[in-house]
């Protein structure tokens, strides 16, 4: 059955409504453009041509009223032929600043490395919703090709008029537009010399399709490359101004904590430190890390805390707090379960669970604030730059207009860095200290105050027939999220429902949001419902399910990791799981030794096949699919935030345990290209399968069947108690 | 409190005005804009810090000014060789081992004086040697490849 594809809102956290973000008018004329660069051809992309909205919000977001003609993308053309890409997407490590490239010189017929990308900074470049939900290939990437299409075509006409010559004698390659049947060539930079050529793109232009690509379609390497293994690149955390202190902020003693009293003296006496406290706020900024550290453990406070649920009683609490309203995913359904149950020879009814992981990117929140008059410039790395530039106005009352956010190329994000709590305190101390403050949050302060991926309960009911038909499915997903909850095999009688709940932690957006639980929690359940009727994993999925580019993927990952051939030697076992999400297909396979005497387990090697349409940038693309395997075998096996009274227990890296070389699995990835699809975003889809297809291997080689995210988090030492026989 | 007027960094002596009791790490990244080297948990956990000191790697965010006194240290900033990449350099880029690169300086750090230490590491070597940093994008393979492609290289007889 083929629903049309839903995506997931994103959740955003500490936000303005993003809605009101598109009446800001992005307001740059020509003059302005050709300041910015110099002379040149300049060409636009308006949104009124309604290709360009940008977002997980999909085309949904808007209620009614007109919006101002807005720029999604430009590019401009220098005199010296460099072609500078303007784009609103951040690069945290999906390496985008290289595949957008890539698309632009295919379009532009101009070598790579004369494109220079410039992204995410709220002044020079268009307005752009954020990078997540796997939006900048499939949008960004096909606007920026349009862009580049169009420049190249007027190009053409400036060349075509530069040699009194007809364009159909012209074409572009190199950098340069050739004549044919001659070496006569002009190069991009020389035709375009001294002149303010603005120009828009046509409704109608046309972008290659995937076949034909030459440098789009290539492992292009990452641009910029040299910086990263020098140790020359500048995140925001690198970021120095003139005269810039270091600030530190007093956490509440717990979650929703109030402030009942505080004392500055002693802090304020120390000297070269300055010490705010504002509303439920309180920080200092000083000369050094040192000295701002030592200011803020002088600061005397009291917090009035309100009593907290613990992380025992999570899953219980989840669903006795869970509402009925799940917006479109609050209820679905096709024929009866009672009818589809009543038609089944065998039952199964079960419980899955996720707990809350944290994204833990490696570089933590930082910001480095400087005011300068009244005008607010914050370097910061985050997913959201123009989110949180309405977060800052917001926070200080003035208009976006008089914000600027900088986001360097950050230390990832995860979907964890779509809310600006850095670049919001860092201004707070900035604005008291009078000069610019860089506050680098600590990695008990990413840990403790940012946000988690949901944990959630599931709750399935299924009907099968002893061939191996599906006749119901019944699945119930509480707080976690209603990404991939559909059901992607043949059921008749199904009943799908996604309900809220309280959530004791702040949640929000995580790669892959709920598709990683709504996959788990079915591919573990498929996989006991095989067992049940005796049928092999891959044979009973293949029965029921009808998507070719599911079952392509499915069939790529079985063929590469051997699935048919050799069966695991005694204590290995093997696992398999497939899904969609955001118009990509996964399949993993995972091989596991684990022990049932000890409960040692160890991943020894996992296959993934990927498709995502046609393939921008293979190496990098594999390198997502590897990284999100090692990523998700945390999420799997051990990563897990445990709460009480309002603070996390395991706040630390020595007490939340993530994936290290020695949990890493040998990878086997297979791209299954289709050149004659779009291509689509790929940095999340490839987590989803992990955590189910090392289920499904452990129970191969244990007969323990874990049901809950993570599953061994005593690290090797204990899965789970071993069934009563 | 005793402050510190020179470090030993990358060759180099280079003049400070500091407290002995701050980090090494907030030293070479706030006083000497060697920000190369990063801060990622404070604890020693994740190896974002690592610098040679004595050519031995240390977590440079546990490791106070005074502890340091005169001994060398040496940060990715300082292991170019002649102008050029140093061949670990070169095959982190040539395996693409890594992604957001945060925890590249550290890492390449640590590789560095594990192949000082064993020119020739087996891949468990390797493992047992890197798995205090953490690399959350997960591109712990290549990592462990291009170190592998390193160690040939630096063996190979310059001809």
């Amino acid at each position: 059955m083929n629903e049309p594809t839903l995506f997931e809102p994103e959740r955003y956290e500490l936000a303005a409504d993003p809605l009101y973000q598109f009446d800001v008018k992005f307001d740059f004329h020509r003059r302005r453009f050709f300041e910015l660069l110099g002379c040149g051809l300049a060409v636009l992309l308006l949104t009124e041509e309604g290709d360009a909205q940008e977002s997980g919000f999909g085309r949904r977001g808007f209620r009614g009223g007109q919006r101002p003609a807005q720029i999604a993308a430009w590019l401009h053309v220098g005199d010296d032929g460099t072609v500078t890409v303007f784009t609103g997407k951040a690069e945290v490590g999906q390496n985008i600043r290289t595949s957008l490239a890539q698309m632009v010189a295919e379009e532009l017929r101009t070598p790579v490395a004369s494109v220079r990308m410039v992204m995410a900074d709220t002044e020079r470049t268009p307005f752009d919703m954020g990078t997540f939900g796997s939006r900048t290939t499939p949008d960004m990437g096909r606007q920026l090709a349009r862009v580049a299409a169009a420049a190249r075509e007027a190009l053409l006409d400036l060349a075509a008029e530069h040699f009194q010559a007809d364009r159909a004698s012209l074409r572009a390659d190199g950098g340069k537009i050739v004549r044919a049947g001659s070496d006569e060539a002009v190069g991009y930079g020389q035709l375009t010399k001294g002149q303010q050529i603005l120009k828009s793109v046509a409704a109608d232009q046309a972008t290659a399709t995937a076949e034909k690509w030459t440098v789009a379609g290539t492992s292009v390497a990452k641009l910029d490359r040299r910086e990263f293994v020098t140790g020359r690149h500048k995140y925001a955390s690198d970021v120095k101004r003139p005269g810039m202190w270091h600030g530190k902020v007093l956490r509440p003693s717990a979650f929703e904590a109030t402030l009942a009293e505080v004392d500055l003296r002693d802090a304020e006496a120390i000297e070269g430190v300055v010490a705010v406290h504002d509303d439920n706020f309180v920080g200092v900024a000083a000369r050094d890390d040192f000295t701002a550290e030592q200011a803020i453990d002088d600061i005397h406070a009291k917090w009035a805390a309100k009593p907290q649920t613990a992380s025992d009683t999570l899953f219980d609490d989840l669903r006795k707090n869970a509402s009925e309203g799940g917006g479109r995913f609050g209820g679905r359904s096709s024929g009866s379960i009672e009818v589809g149950l009543a038609a089944a020879d065998q039952q199964l009814k079960q419980t899955y669970t996720v707990a809350y992981i944290a994204h833990a990117p490696l570089e933590p929140r930082a910001a480095v604030a400087e005011w300068t008059d009244d005008k607010l410039t914050v370097w910061t790395g985050t997913q959201r730059p123009f989110g949180v530039r309405g977060e800052l106005a917001q926070a200080f009352g003035m208009p976006e207009e008089r914000v600027h956010v900088i986001v360097p190329d950050t230390g990832s994000g995860y979907g964890g860095k779509h809310s600006g709590e850095a670049a919001v305190e860092a201004a707070r101390l900035a604005k008291a200290a009078g000069r610019p403050v860089k506050l680098v949050w600590t990695r008990e302060e990413e840990f403790t105050w940012a946000y988690f991926r949901p944990a959630g309960v599931i709750d399935v009911v299924s009907g099968v027939r002893n061939d191996g038909t599906l006749t119901a499915w019944d699945f119930v997903n509480y707080n976690s999220g209603g990404s991939a909850i559909n059901m992607p095999y043949e059921v008749p009688n199904q009943r799908i429902a996604f309900r809220p709940s309280r959530s004791p932690l702040r949640q929000g957006s995580y790669r892959a949001l709920a598709a990683t639980a709504n996959t788990f929690a079915r591919e573990t359940h498929l996989d006991e419902l095989a067992r049940l009727v005796g049928l092999d994993p891959l044979a009973f999925r293949g029965k029921n399910l009808k998507d070719a580019r599911m079952l392509a993927v499915l069939d790529a990952a079985a063929e590469a990791f051997g699935w048919d051939h050799a069966m695991p030697e005694a204590g290995r076992g093997r696992g398999i799981a497939v899904g969609t999400e955001k118009g990509s297909f996964v399949a993993t396979c995972a091989e596991v030794a684990a022990d049932r005497q000890t409960g040692a387990v160890r991943v020894l090697r996992a296959v993934a096949a990927f498709e995502c349409g046609a393939v921008v940038n293979p190496n990098h693309l594999k390198n997502q699919i590897e990284g999100a395997i090692v990523m998700g075998l945390g999420g799997a096996l051990f990563e897990k935030i445990e709460f009480a009274d309002g603070a996390i227990r395991n706040a630390a890296f020595s007490s939340y345990r993530v994936p290290r070389f020695r949990d890493a699995p040998t990878i086997d990835v297979v791209l299954v290209d289709r050149k004659h699809l779009p291509p689509i975003g790929a940095g999340e889809t490839p987590i989803i399968a992990i955590a189910p297809a090392i289920g499904n291997a452990i129970f191969d080689a244990t007969g323990v069947r874990l049901r809950s995210l993570p599953m061994t988090p005593r690290g090797f030492t204990t899965i789970a108690p071993a069934p009563s026989s | 409190m005793a402050t510190i007027t020179e470090l030993n960094v990358n060759g180099q002596r280079r003049p400070l005005d500091a407290d002995g009791q701050r980090t090494l790490l907030s030293v070479l990244r706030d006083d000497l804009d060697l920000t190369g080297t990063k801060y990622g948990c404070g604890e020693g956990q994740c190896g974002a810090c690592t610098v040679l000191i004595d050519g031995v790697p240390t977590r440079a965010c546990l490791t106070s000014l005074d502890e340091v006194g005169q001994r060398p240290v040496t940060t990715i900033e300082g292991i170019e060789r002649d102008g050029g990449l140093h061949p670990l350099q070169q095959a982190f880029l040539d395996a693409d081992a890594l992604q957001c690169g945060y925890c590249t300086s550290g890492m390449i750090v640590s590789a560095l004086a594990l192949l000082r230490e064993k020119p020739a590491p087996s891949e468990n070597e390797i493992v047992h040697a890197m798995n205090g940093n953490i690399c959350r994008c997960g591109t712990y393979r290549r990592i462990v490849a291009a170190i592998q492609k390193a160690a040939e290289e630096l063996w190979r007889p310059t001809p």
